[in-house]
């Protein structure tokens, strides 16, 4: 392996970093701000002008608290438990494209990747569940991997829908195929496969515990769930780690369903400014969704357990498995 | 640099041999089920060391992502303290060496004998090298997308749907019949009235 390669990637890595921890803290700010505006409140408006200064307060809050370990946990686990969360979130944004050539991998797999790396986000939560030796933290645990095992799969079979139709696992070859246009509209997937999206957006937000599938950590009924036990940075690293997982959520929307970064109308820009344009449209479209998420968290009350799970199995699954069996078929006929 | 895949070779060895030994010497069943998954992650870094990508991520999506969750979800519901206190090996020490030294002995039968069939591709350089029979299998596969002429550097997907879904169709469709048994029993035997 060449020495300028491994720098190249390396720097890469660094900088999706640094965008992705200043993304995530400033989408707690920015849902704090949108759902105060759906509630007729002001949100932050203390630290900095709009409290846009906030996310380093609370930064600098959870650094300088205490870092308490209760008596009576299981230690190992315990500890693992919060960097395995984090790692496997930040993992995903290795073959996420954000832009031609602004990849920090192109594998051939990469959409299995992701599907494998964010199968592995359970166990942060799991562990942390078990290993915290309490019965609120326990329950949450176990609500996150019946929850997350069951819209995984729904998750899995929206997303072969997009497969068939692009030809290829590699995300960058996915995004290229939606290029162009039929007529008026963009060739984005999300025209032919609607109902594939519909599947993928909402196991996407019981995927990432986010509201109205937030179970594992229900407040009225759990306490906080399964890092009830948890404090300072190492309840930061939860944290993180599941606004990261928004992100990566929106940003498989926007490359399977979406069009990836080609805009819906031609650039017209001089060539120089070219090159931001692909950069523009998907952070666009990103944000987009992640607005979508704190719409719908500020909208909708928590489902109950069993709605959860029966909503899941019984329409979200077949819906799926429909959706597959119709898109196959169109295609063979095409073929 | 031809040392790397080598060096991974025997260090995901070395951990996969260590996992499975932790897996059964942990008195803690759900100590057990971190150690499993370790000895699988371990197997998914051999395929990806063999440049099987579509393997490996199917290995990490479908046993550590599927089934070791679903282990952990029923040890942490039941309650296994009684269990542990159990003694957790019983004296059946002989019958078990020798079954071990039994299976030692085939297996390196079979290797000392077969070694003439072991070929060793080029590892680590990034690209399979198919001989001429894998060439023409591919070629013979009804137009594949992500194959250009010469495009050999990721057909281990294509390769494993065109050995499931042409040459072994029917053993497949069997196995998944066989699943489907499987699951319409465990629903039979866990609903009370149907």
């Amino acid at each position: 392996m060449p020495l300028p390669f491994i720098v190249i990637t390396l720097i890469k890595a660094i900088v999706v970093l640094i965008v992705l921890m200043t993304v995530a803290a400033y989408l707690v700010w920015f849902e704090r701000k949108i759902v105060a505006r759906i509630q007729n409140r002001w949100g932050p408006t203390r630290v900095g002008p709009f409290g846009l200064l906030q996310p380093l307060a609370d930064a600098i809050k959870l650094l300088t608290k205490e870092d308490f370990t209760p008596a009576g946990v299981f230690r190992v686990p315990y500890l693992l438990a919060p960097a395995l969360s984090l790692t496997v979130a930040l993992l995903a944004f290795a073959v996420i494209p954000f832009g031609p050539g602004f990849q920090i991998a192109d594998l051939n797999i990469g959409l299995l990747f992701i599907l494998a790396i964010s199968s592995m986000g359970v166990y942060g939560i799991v562990l942390a569940g078990w290993a915290s030796n309490s019965k609120y933290s326990l329950l949450g645990g176990l609500r996150s991997s019946a929850q997350m095992i069951s819209y995984e799969l729904a998750i899995s079979l929206s997303v072969v829908g997009v497969l068939l139709l692009g030809g290829s696992l590699s995300l960058r070859e996915i995004v290229s195929a939606q290029s162009g246009v039929w007529g008026l509209v963009p060739r984005w997937n999300v025209f032919p496969q609607l109902v594939g999206f519909f599947c993928f957006f909402i196991a996407a937000i019981a995927e990432t515990n986010r509201l109205p599938f937030d179970l594992p950590e229900a407040e009225t009924e759990l306490v906080a769930g399964y890092h009830t036990e948890y404090s300072s940075m190492k309840f930061a690293m939860f944290f993180i780690a599941e606004y990261t997982n928004m992100v990566t959520a929106s940003c498989m929307a926007t490359i399977l369903f979406f069009g990836g970064w080609h805009g819906p109308v031609p650039s017209f820009l001089p060539a120089p400014l070219q090159a931001v344009v692909p950069l523009f449209w998907f952070s666009l479209k990103v944000v987009l969704f992640l607005f979508v998420y704190v719409w719908i968290r500020g909208t909708l009350p928590r489902f109950r357990y069993d709605q959860l799970m029966s909503f899941g199995w019984k329409f979200l699954v077949p819906l799926a498995l429909i959706n597959l069996v119709v898109t196959s078929f169109v295609i063979a006929l095409r073929a | 640099m031809n040392v790397l895949p080598g060096f991974f070779f025997y260090l995901l060895s070395a951990i996969i041999l260590g996992g499975a030994i932790l897996t059964i010497t942990r008195r803690n069943a759900v100590h057990s089920a971190i150690w499993l998954i370790v000895t699988l992650l371990g197997v998914a870094g051999i395929y990806l060391n063999q440049h099987a990508e579509f393997l490996a991520a199917v290995q990490v999506l479908v046993y550590i992502g599927g089934i070791m969750v679903l282990f952990l979800f029923v040890i942490m519901l039941v309650n296994l303290d009684e269990a542990a206190k159990q003694r957790q090996f019983n004296h059946q020490w002989t019958i078990a060496v020798g079954c071990a030294l039994a299976l030692m002995a085939e297996l390196a039968y079979f290797i000392v004998k077969g070694r003439e069939s072991f070929r060793f591709g080029d590892t680590g350089t990034g690209t399979l090298n198919p001989d001429a029979a894998v060439i023409e299998f591919l070629k013979s596969c009804r137009d594949i997308p992500g194959l250009g002429p010469g495009g050999f550097l990721q057909p281990n997907t294509e390769l494993i749907a065109c050995a499931l879904y042409r040459d072994y169709l029917l053993p497949f469709e069997i196995a998944s019949v066989l699943l489907l048994v499987a699951i319409v029993g465990a629903v039979v035997m866990a609903k009370k009235e149907i």
